[in-house]
């Protein structure tokens, strides 16, 4: 099977700036694809050589087996949602959404038709008439997503989509979006500096930093054995330790990555590591108690669930883990 | 914390007569605003809309033909005269350069502002405003001048054709009708080039302007949904450009109709409006008539201004 979208050594410089250096990867057609990273870390520009708003210095890319270099956007059969939505503030709703299909010359009655069911597809039915600034935040989300869908396009471009909504409304669109992917079987390519986003959301996950793929993977191996200290570090907060720490911990001599829900308050069941420290500080987070527990100078975050019972600050207290949690990590 | 550090009270009654004036105008911005704008308001009052409605009270009196002096009696006759065949050419010679010059200034602004708002950047960008408003720094008679010498029949215009190898050219364009004439400079063409330079900035910038504050990402948008760059250009950037675009008419429009100095150094010896002003005035002493000529380019521009707003020109405001 033909890969949705694939890089070959893909590369992206701009003078001195490798915004994109090196990266291979295979998207599959109906995946729900997460680039997940911090500003600056490339996911963005791959996102902008998909949709062909930059052409690589250096690679390969194709789009279901063709070649996409040279290949202007709008002759590419894929759509983007754009981070600030960028729907055309002289036209109504149903004129932003019926775009794709008027530039394609669909007649009038059949795109404003269909546009109309793309509206209520995205839950906004009858908002057509209004203009973009009379809509809130999350309903131009809706609308520039409606845009896009309405032209059917065989890969979906998510850029940073629900960045600018509150809170529950994000928890809210991340479900929907999902929902959609599931039922509509495109493929989505979704890029965001959320971890908690891109895990609850993808079907699997590249981590970028500084133009490069760190780790390529399902969320769940993304999150439990991170490759490397900066995965560990990005993709929720783990504890990374130093070669010597790790040892002292009953691990092998290598950098390595301890999950803080991974570690209890307690003494060792059969097969599980102990160790004692003392607490230094903690925090009520509502579902958990973030705890920090010295052990011989190394500082362990533990997350406990709410409920149980915390030790005052400055106790003594003893730790235990699965040695299997203690993940070691390439040293990059 | 120390209470010492704190003040005793959250007010401070140290200040002086300022201290007071600034709290009453704090408390009042109505009267804030009030103050900011009576002088302006007076000046604009006083002798601008003073003078406006001076002379249209005088676009309504008339002139006695054997004594030559201004019957102080309310009257359309004066608007009467503006039909008469000599002054309704005048008129429509003048509207119909002012819009030539406008059609010209928008289609050769265009391509200038896009450039200067979505390419140029640092020292470009600056070159840019140096180009355009340049210009504008030097006096509008200097540049006039130059005009016509470089439009002259043994100007560098001229010379320049000729080597160019087209004087066929210039002389069949020279041979046109109403256009044409013995030198460019002495031609409705020269004027209308002359015009179009002389305005050009006026056009460029507000054009400039506008096309700066439409987000590149609309752009993108409009080429990710399939749209190819001539439909990107009629569906987007031109409509958000329009209100720029109007904005740049109306001063190449407005100005082109008012202006007497350019046709009477550039151009044959027939009028515009603005000559017919300033000779109604002068010599010919019938100000009732220069009065009413006056109106004839408010009346256009509110009807131009009415026209544009119907049309949608002003929605993306």
């Amino acid at each position: 099977m033909t890969a949705a979208v694939s890089f070959e050594a893909v590369s992206r410089h701009f003078g001195a700036v490798k915004a994109v250096d090196n990266v291979d990867l295979a998207i599959a057609e109906g995946e729900f694809f997460a680039m997940l990273g911090p500003s600056g870390s490339g996911k963005t520009t791959c996102l902008r050589l998909m949709a062909g708003f930059e052409q690589p210095t250096a690679g390969h890319i194709e789009i279901f087996g063709e070649t996409a270099e040279g290949v202007p956007p709008y002759k590419r059969s894929v759509n983007t949602v754009f981070q600030d939505y960028a729907l055309f503030p002289h036209m109504t709703i149903v004129e932003n959404v019926a775009y794709g299909l008027m530039v394609k010359g669909v007649g009038k009655a059949e795109r404003l038709k269909a546009a109309e069911e793309a509206l209520a597809m995205v839950k906004l039915p009858g908002y057509g008439t209004r203009r973009p600034g009379q809509l809130s935040g999350g309903q131009r989300q809706r609308v520039a997503l409606a845009r896009a869908l309405v032209n059917k396009p065989r890969v979906l471009l998510l850029d940073e989509p629900l960045g600018a909504l509150d809170l529950k409304l994000r928890e809210q669109m991340q479900e929907e979006l999902k929902g959609l992917q599931k039922s509509l079987g495109i493929t989505f390519v979704f890029v965001t500096h959320d971890q908690g986003e891109a895990l609850s959301m993808a079907d699997r996950i590249a981590v970028f930093n500084d133009g490069r793929i760190q780790q390529l993977g399902t969320p769940e191996e993304v999150y439990k054995r991170p490759r490397t200290r900066f995965v560990a570090d990005f993709v929720g907060s783990s504890n990374v330790l130093t070669p010597d720490v790790a040892a002292r911990l009953g691990g092998p001599r290598k950098d390595a990555s301890l999950r803080p829900e991974a570690i209890r308050l307690g003494a060792a069941a059969s097969g599980e590591t102990a160790v004692t420290g003392c607490l230094l500080s903690s925090a009520f987070l509502g579902a958990t108690h973030r705890l920090t527990v010295d052990v011989e100078g190394a500082r362990l975050a533990v997350s406990a669930p709410a409920g149980s019972p915390v030790p005052a600050i400055g106790e003594a207290v003893t730790i235990s883990f699965s040695p299997a949690d203690l993940h070691p990590m390439e040293a990059a | 914390m120390t209470s010492a550090t704190l003040p005793a009270s959250i007010t401070r009654r140290d200040r002086g007569l300022t201290g007071r004036l600034s709290d009453t105008l704090w408390r009042h911005p109505q009267l804030f605003v009030a103050i900011l704008l009576i002088p302006p308001l007076l000046w604009l009052g006083i002798i601008y809309v003073g003078s406006l409605f001076a002379l249209l009270a005088q676009s309504f009196f008339s002139i006695d033909d054997f004594s030559g002096l201004v019957t102080y009696e309310l009257t359309l006759s004066t608007y009467g005269q503006l039909w008469s065949d000599a002054n309704f050419d005048i008129i429509v010679r003048t509207v119909l350069m002012a819009a030539l010059v406008t059609l010209a200034s928008a289609v050769v602004a265009f391509p200038i502002a896009y450039y200067a708002a979505r390419y140029a950047r640092g020292r470009m960008k600056a070159f840019f405003y140096l180009a355009v408003m340049l210009p504008l720094w030097s006096s509008y008679l200097v540049k006039v001048y130059a005009w016509k010498l470089i439009l002259a029949k043994e100007g560098i215009l001229t010379w320049f054709v000729g080597k160019l190898h087209l004087t066929w050219l210039l002389d069949a364009w020279l041979a046109l009708p109403i256009i044409g004439g013995s030198s460019l400079s002495v031609s409705y063409t020269g004027t209308f080039l002359v015009f179009l330079y002389v305005w050009m900035p006026f056009m460029i910038l507000p054009i400039q302007a506008s096309l700066e504050r439409v987000p590149g990402n609309l752009i993108e948008a409009s080429a990710d949904l399939g749209a190819t760059p001539g439909q990107t250009f009629r569906s987007v950037i031109f409509p958000l450009a329009l209100p720029g675009i109007v904005a740049g008419s109306i001063f190449t429009f407005s100005l082109t109709l008012g202006d007497y100095i350019i046709p009477q150094i550039v151009g044959s010896s027939r009028l515009f409006i603005g000559q017919a002003v300033y000779a109604q005035q002068g010599t010919a002493g019938n100000i009732p008539l220069a009065a009413a000529f006056s109106v004839v380019p408010i009346v256009i521009m509110a009807l131009y201004l009415t026209a544009a707003k119907r049309m949608g020109a002003f929605n993306a405001l």
